[in-house]
């Protein structure tokens, strides 16, 4: 069972960072000797102390023939003055290659760290460039709601504008149609009435108003001639 | 502090043997003992930034005295003088 309510990982872990490694090893006397068999003496001995036992010592091995000289003393005389020659003379130039080969290692690793904090802060700048074009987003779909609306708007007054014009042609077709029946009635009775009126005349009304036409006529020319 | 606890520079001379009773004296024990012997060895002359020649001349000066001593038998019969 998992309790998920505990804080996991929270506190600084205990080997990182790694603590970096000392500069300089223990200080040795001699290549031999550590420096502490020295300050242990120094208290009781003075600074010849060390020296004094080493020599009794040696003496001591030499002369109850402890230490036994034979050919692998000279051997060892030898190799000792060759090896001690060659730390010598080449002992700064190794450790110069060395620490140069350290030094590359180091500056990689640490290369390879920058290139990691760059690539990381480069994406965390466009992470927040992304998140101010989303702010922008909101202009653009409020924009694109305007124009959404002012299409509803149009096609509507669009299609109030064909409705009005239909309803008119309908409305005009029937005033049209009550004025060509009221003209048609008209002149169908006009026609009526000059008909009746034009057969009511009989031949001898015909003849009566000719004659009485001819008499005013000639009462006219008596009265013209006499104004001329 | 506590007798168990302190190390064996800073145990004084009386105390060595019960010192000697406090500690672990199994196989294991030993082990552990040698292994924290042999890393601190490292630890403080080995690795470092930068060691001279006193990290291993230390081990090979250890190594010949103790092969000197393992033959020691063999030598003495290639002594000089014949009384000491």
């Amino acid at each position: 069972v998992l309790h998920t309510t505990r804080a996991l990982h929270t506190a600084q872990q205990r080997l990182a960072p790694l603590p970096p490694l000392p500069e300089k090893g223990g200080e040795v006397r001699y290549g031999l000797i550590p420096e502490e068999f020295f300050q242990f003496l120094y208290p009781k001995t003075g600074v010849t102390g060390p020296y004094m036992l080493g020599t009794g010592l040696l003496l001591y091995f030499l002369s109850k023939e402890i230490y036994v000289i034979n050919h692998e003393t000279v051997a060892a005389a030898c190799i000792l003055s060759v090896i001690i020659y060659g730390i010598k003379k080449y002992g700064s130039d190794v450790a110069a290659f060395a620490d140069k080969l350290n030094e590359e290692k180091v500056a990689k690793a640490l290369s390879v760290k920058n290139e990691a904090i760059k690539d990381l802060e480069t994406a965390i700048e466009q992470e927040k460039k992304e998140q101010w074009r989303v702010e922008g987003c909101k202009y653009l779909f409020d924009s694109k709601r305007n124009n959404v609306a002012m299409l509803l708007e149009t096609n509507y007054r669009e299609r109030l504008l064909t409705v009005y014009n239909e309803v008119k042609k309908r409305l005009d077709y029937q005033v049209a149609m009550q004025n060509l029946k009221r003209q048609k009635e008209q002149d169908h009775m006009i026609q009526w009435v000059e008909r009746n009126v034009a057969q009511s005349i009989t031949p001898q009304q015909q003849k009566e108003s000719i004659a009485k036409c001819i008499l005013d006529l000639k009462a006219l020319s008596k009265t013209a001639q006499a104004a001329v | 502090g506590p007798l168990s606890e302190r190390r064996l520079m800073d145990v004084r001379l009386g105390e060595l043997p019960a010192w000697l009773a406090t500690c672990d004296l199994s196989p294991q024990g030993l082990l552990g003992g040698v292994r924290k012997a042999w890393s601190s060895y490292y630890d403080k002359y080995i690795n470092v930034k930068r060691g001279g020649p006193a990290g291993i001349s230390m081990l090979l000066a250890g190594y010949c005295l103790l092969s000197y001593g393992w033959n020691y038998q063999h030598i003495k019969c290639h002594r000089w003088r014949k009384y000491h």
